[in-house]
C-alpha cells in the first residue's frame, strides 16, 4: 500500500539526542590519537624524532609508516602516513597514541619532524609545463576524458555568432557538521571499526589492504552519521585506518577524532575548473557546434577524480542537442589539498558553466532565455552530445511547472520596469540541469547492490543493505519499496544497521545511485519473498500463487474474499513447514556501450532533469545578494515521500546559495588558510529566504517503484540561476565562483561607472 | 592541577562534581555525565551543534567552562522529554522533516526551545535570528521554521 505518511525510520531517535554517532561511542580502556601533519605541501620526511612526545605523560606510542604492516597506500592515494614524500600541508606523518585526547595533542606537538622542502606547484596550467615540480610520477595529469562528436569546425562555419568565454569555478568544502572520526576496537578474531562512512565496504577494503588482513577480518559498523555530501569515503577509510594501526599495535579501542580545523586542513574537497567554451549558434537561436575545454585540479591525490572528470565531460553541453561537439577536461595534480567526490561531483561546475553561457547566448540574441532553453533542451529521441539516443526526457515539463510557478514573463516584464536609481535592484534568472544516474557506463564500471530480507516468524521483518543513511532518507526509502511490493505496514520493518560482518554489499551511497542501484537490489529481495509466501499461502488457501494478490497485510485471491490469509500467519507457516523466509537481491544497472576514445555511447542509463529559478536582490552599496525566491523544479519519477523531497531539495538549494555567493575554500601556496566556519561561510537560516520545490513526475522505467534519485542533482542547477539573476540585476556579469561581496561589489561598480561615464 | 568543585542542576537533577578548571561544559556533559546528545561541529562558538539552556539562555557549551556552572540550571536535549512523551518542538520536527542527518537537531531545538520560552509568539523574522546561530548543512532551515511556527501557533 502507497502509505506516503510514514516517518522517517532514523529520526526518532536524532530529536530525541539518543541516536549514538560514532564519537558517542564509549569502549573501556580506550586510546586516543593525533595526527602530526606536514605542513609543507611538498617535502620529504628525513626523520621523526618521537623521543620528546614518548616523555609526555600518557601517550603510548608515536606511529609512523614503517608501523604499517601492509600497504600505506595505493598508488596515487593519500596515505594512511606518509613513507617519504608528503604532498600536500595536511599530509599525515605520524600518530600519536595516548590516554587522554589532551595527551595526544601535546604529544602530537612534541614529535619533531625534519623535512627537505621541495619544489611544489599550486596551478594546475603551471603543473601541466614540461619542467613542473612532479607530483606522482613522471607527469601531472591525474585522469582526462573526451567527448567528440560530428565537426565542429563545420559547426562553426554554420554559426552566425560564435561566443568564447571563460568560467572558473573554486574549491568549496563538504562540511557535514559531523566531522572526521572513528574507533577501531581489537578483538580476538580481528579489528572492529566504527565509522561514520557512505562506503563502508570500500573504507573496510581500505583498513584491510593497510592492515595485510583478509577483508572479511575487518568488521565495519556503521553508526549515525552526521551527514556526508560525498566527504566520508576516502577519507573515512584514512580514519579507520589510523584507528585500525593503533589498536592492533596496542591492543586497545582507539578513537579518533577530528576538531574542524584538522577536518578542512586535511579533508577532501569540491574540484575547482577553469572552464573554456566556445559556441556556434544561428540567428533562429538553434546551437550548432561547442567547444570546451576543461581543466580541473585534483590536489595532491587520484581519489574520485577520474570518475569527475568523465561526467563533467559527457555532461559538459548541459541538457542541449549540440550537433558538433568536442569536450576535452583534464585534471591534473598539483601540492593542494585533495579534490574528490562532493555532491553532484563533476555536474555542479559544468552546470554552471553551460548555463551561463546558454543566457549570455539568449541575450545576445535578443531572444528570451526560457525560450532559448526549450529552443535547445533535449527531447525525446534526441541526440545527446555522447550521440546516446534520450528517452524519457522531462526538460519541457520542468520548463513549463517552472514557468508557471514563477510566472517567468509577467515577472520578467515587472522587473524590467523597477527603477533601478536606489541602491536595491533585482534580477531574475534561470538555469537547467541533467545528470545521468549512478555511475553509468564511462564512469566505475562495476555497478552493483546486494540486499536481504528475512521475515522472523512473527511477520517482522528485518531488512540488510549497505546503504548508508546519511541524512537523505535512504533507510525509509528502502522500507517504503519493501512495504509496497508485499502491502504491508512500513512499521512492520527494521532495517539493521551496516554492519559488514552480516550485510550484503550494495556499493557505496554516491553518484545518485542510491534509490536507483539499492532500492532496485532490495526490491528483487522483496519479490523473492513475494513469490516464496505465494506457493505458502496457496497451498493453504487451495489456489493458485498466480491468483493472490498481497495487500493490506494480507494475501488472498481478489475473486474469492473467502480466500485470505495473514501475512504473519504465512510467516508463521514458512518456519512450520521448513520453508525460506529470505528474499536476496542482486542488481546492477543495464550498461550502454561506450567508446571511450571518443566519449560516445550510452554514457547512463536513466538521466534525471530540472529547471530552476532564482530572484535577487542585490545591494550595490555592499554587494551583498539575496535570494529572495528559489523555484526548483525536479523530475523524481516517482516521488516516494513528498516531504523528503521538498527537504531533499530545499538542502541542496542552501548548499547551492553557499556555493554561489559566499563558500570559498581559501588555499595560498598550498596552505589552508579558511579553516573553521568563523572563516569559511556556510549559509545560516539569515542567508535563506522563500524556496519553492516543485515535482515532476515521470516514472523512471528502471527506478524501484519508478522512482528517481534526487540528493545530488538539486544541487547543480542552483548557482548558475543565481549567477543569471545577478546578471539580471546588474546588466554586466560575473563569470567566477563565488559571486561574493567584492566580486558583486566590483562588477557593480563598473557598471555604475560605466553608465555615469555616458 | 587543582579540580573545581561545581554543584549544578543538569535536566532538574542536582549534580555535584570535580572538574578541572579548563574542562569545557560539552566535554562534562558528554564524558563525565555521558549525554552525548549535545554535538560537536566547530569547537569556536560558530555551528551551535553544542547549544544547551543554562538558567534560560542558549550556551554554546564548546566555549563555556564547565567550573563557571556552580548554582545553574542547564536543560540539554535528554531533559525535554516529559512523562516519556515527546515534547512539541520535537514532534514537530519529525512531522515537518526538519532534521536529516540530525547531528545539529539537538543544538537547534534547543535554540527553538529558548526562543519559544521567551517569546512564545515568535514572527519568522524572529525565529530565523534565534537559530542563525545553528549551521544545518542538510535540510535548508526552511522546514526547521516551519517546525518552529507551528509549535508556537497551536500554542496560541
Ligand atoms: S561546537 Fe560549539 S558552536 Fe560549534
Ligand atoms: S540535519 Fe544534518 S546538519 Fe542539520
Amino acid at each position: 500500500m502507497a502509505d506516503s505518511s510514514i516517518t522517517r525510520v532514523d529520526v526518532l531517535a536524532k530529536a530525541l539526542g539518543k541516536a549514538k554517532y560514532t564519537d558517542d561511542l564509549k569502549f573501556d580502556n580506550m586510546l586516543y590519537l593525533k595526527v602530526v601533519r606536514c605542513p609543507h605541501p611538498h617535502a620529504r620526511v628525513i626523520g621523526i624524532n618521537k623521543e620528546k612526545a614518548l616523555a609526555i605523560e600518557g601517550v603510548v606510542a608515536v606511529l609512523t609508516a614503517t608501523d604499517i604492516p601492509g600497504l600505506p597506500c595505493q598508488p596515487k592515494e593519500r596515505p594512511i602516513l606518509v613513507p617519504e614524500i608528503a604532498r600536500y600541508a595536511g599530509d599525515g606523518v605520524a600518530l600519536v597514541v595516548a590516554e587522554s585526547p589532551k595527551a595526544a595533542l601535546e604529544g602530537a606537538e612534541a614529535v619533531r619532524v625534519e623535512y627537505e622542502l621541495l619544489e611544489a606547484v599550486f596551478d594546475p596550467e603551471e603543473a601541466l609545463k614540461t619542467g613542473a615540480p612532479l607530483v606522482h610520477g613522471d607527469n601531472n595529469v591525474a585522469a582526462q576524458s573526451k567527448v567528440c562528436k560530428g565537426d565542429v569546425e563545420a559547426g562553426f562555419k554554420e554559426a552566425d555568432l560564435i561566443l568564447e568565454r571563460e568560467y572558473n569555478t573554486h574549491r568549496v568544502e563538504h562540511a557535514p557538521i559531523e566531522p572526521e572520526v572513528a574507533i577501531a576496537v581489537p578483538t580476538f578474531e580481528g579489528i572492529t571499526v566504527y565509522c561514520p562512512t557512505n562506503s563502508p565496504f570500500q573504507v573496510r577494503q581500505i583498513v584491510a589492504e593497510t592492515m595485510a588482513m583478509p577483508q572479511s577480518q575487518i568488521r565495519l559498523f556503521q553508526p549515525t552519521i552526521g551527514g556526508s555530501f560525498g566527504s566520508k569515503c576516502y577519507d573515512a577509510g584514512v580514519l579507520a585506518s589510523r584507528a585500525a594501526l593503533a589498536a592492533k599495535l596496542t591492543g586497545r579501542p582507539c578513537k579518533i577524532v577530528y576538531t574542524r580545523e584538522e577536518s578542512i586542513v586535511e579533508s577532501t574537497k569540491r574540484h575547482p575548473y577553469k572552464m573554456k567554451y566556445k559556441v556556434g549558434v544561428k540567428k533562429n537561436g538553434k546551437l550548432t557546434a561547442m567547444e570546451v575545454k576543461i581543466i580541473g585540479d585534483s590536489g595532491a591525490y587520484k581519489s574520485k577524480t577520474p570518475f569527475v572528470i568523465s561526467r563533467s565531460s559527457i555532461e559538459a553541453t548541459g541538457p542541449y542537442v549540440v550537433p558538433n561537439v568536442h569536450t576535452e577536461a583534464i585534471c591534473v595534480y598539483t601540492n593542494n589539498v585533495t579534490s574528490c567526490a562532493m555532491r553532484g561531483f563533476g555536474s555542479p561546475q559544468v552546470a554552471y558553466a553551460s548555463e551561463l553561457l546558454m543566457d549570455e547566448l539568449a541575450e545576445k540574441l535578443g531572444i528570451d532565455p526560457l525560450k532559448f532553453r526549450r529552443i535547445n533542451g533535449l527531447k525525446d529521441n534526441s541526440l545527446s552530445a555522447t550521440g546516446q539516443v534520450m528517452q524519457n526526457v522531462t526538460l519541457d515539463e520542468c520548463l513549463d511547472k517552472l514557468e508557471q510557478e514563477i510566472k517567468w514573463s509577467s515577472r520578467k516584464a515587472e522587473l524590467k520596469q523597477q527603477d533601478k536609481t536606489g541602491s536595491i535592484v533585482k534580477g531574475l534568472g534561470l538555469a537547467c540541469m541533467y545528470r545521468g544516474e549512478s555511475f553509468g557506463s564511462a564512469g566505475q564500471g562495476s555497478d552493483y547492490a546486494g540486499a536481504t530480507l528475512q521475515v522472523q516468524r512473527d511477520g517482522s521483518i528485518t531488512l540488510y543493505s549497505a546503504m548508508s543513511e546519511v541524512g537523505q532518507g535512504g533507510h525509509t526509502m528502502l522500507v517504503r519499496v519493501v512495504s509496497e511490493v508485499l502491502g504491508i505496514k512500513p512499521s512492520r520493518i527494521f532495517v539493521s544497521p551496516v554492519d559488514t560482518c552480516y550485510v550484503p554489499d550494495s556499493g557505496p551511497t554516491v553518484a545518485t545511485r542510491g534509490t536507483y542501484v539499492i532500492g532496485n537490489a532490495i526490491r528483487l529481495a522483496a519479490e523473492e519473498v513475494k513469490a516464496k509466501f505465494a506457493e505458502v499461502a496457496a497451498e493453504e488457501l487451495g489456489v493458485r500463487p498466480e491468483e493472490l494478490v498481497f495487500k493490506d497485510e494480507r494475501i488472498y485471491c481478489p475473486g474469492d474474499p473467502s480466500k485470505s490469509i495473514s501475512f504473519s500467519r504465512i510467516a508463521a507457516q514458512c518456519y512450520l513447514k521448513s520453508k525460506s523466509p529470505y528474499g536476496y537481491g542482486w542488481w546492477s544497472p543495464p550498461v550502454g556501450s561506450w567508446d571511450r576514445e571518443k566519449g560516445q555511447g550510452e554514457a547512463y542509463s536513466s538521466y534525471v532533469y530540472g529547471a530552476c529559478a532564482a530572484e535577487v536582490e542585490l545591494d550595490l552599496d555592499l554587494g551583498k545578494v539575496e535570494v529572495m525566491k528559489f523555484v526548483a523544479v525536479h523530475d523524481v519519477g516517482k516521488a516516494l515521500d513528498k516531504e523528503e523531497v521538498k527537504g531533499q531539495i530545499a538542502g541542496g538549494v542552501s548548499m547551492g546559495i553557499g556555493y554561489a555567493l559566499m563558500e570559498d575554500l581559501v588555499v595560498r601556496q598550498g596552505v589552508v588558510k579558511t579553516v573553521n566556519f568563523d572563516e569559511y561561510l556556510l549559509p545560516t537560516s539569515l542567508d535563506i529566504h522563500e524556496i519553492i520545490p516543485v515535482i515532476v513526475e515521470q516514472p523512471s522505467s528502471y527506478g524501484p517503484l519508478g522512482a528517481k534519485g534526487l540528493g545530488e542533482p538539486v544541487m547543480s542547477a542552483v548557482a548558475p540561476a543565481i549567477l543569471n539573476a545577478i546578471a539580471d540585476a546588474l546588466g554586466t556579469r560575473v563569470y567566477d565562483l563565488p559571486a561574493n561581496l567584492e566580486a558583486v561589489l566590483d562588477k557593480a561598480r563598473a557598471a555604475k561607472g560605466r553608465c555615469c561615464n555616458d | 592541577m587543582d579540580k573545581v568543585k561545581v554543584n549544578m542542576f543538569v535536566n532538574g537533577k542536582p549534580v555535584s562534581l570535580e572538574v578541572k578548571p579548563y574542562a569545557r561544559l560539552l566535554d562534562v556533559l558528554r564524558e563525565d555525565l555521558g549525554l552525548t546528545g549535545t554535538k560537536e561541529g566547530c569547537g569556536v562558538g560558530e555551528c551551535g551543534a553544542c547549544t544547551v539552556i543554562v538558567d534560560g539562555e542558549t550556551v554554546n557549551t564548546c566555549l563555556t567552562l564547565a567550573a563557571s556552572m556552580d548554582g545553574k540550571h542547564i536543560t540539554t536535549i535528554e531533559g525535554l522529554m516529559e512523562n516519556e512523551k515527546l515534547h512539541p518542538i520535537q514532534e514537530a520536527f519529525i512531522k515537518h522533516n526538519a532534521l536529516q542527518c540530525g547531528f545539529c537537531t539537538p543544538g537547534l531545538i534547543m535554540s527553538a526551545k529558548a526562543l519559544l520560552d521567551s517569546n512564545p509568539n515568535p514572527s519568522t523574522e524572529q525565529i530565523k535570528v534565534a537559530i542563525s546561530g545553528n549551521l544545518c548543512r542538510c535540510t535548508g532551515y526552511e522546514q526547521v521554521v516551519d517546525a518552529i511556527k507551528e509549535v508556537a501557533e497551536k500554542s496560541k
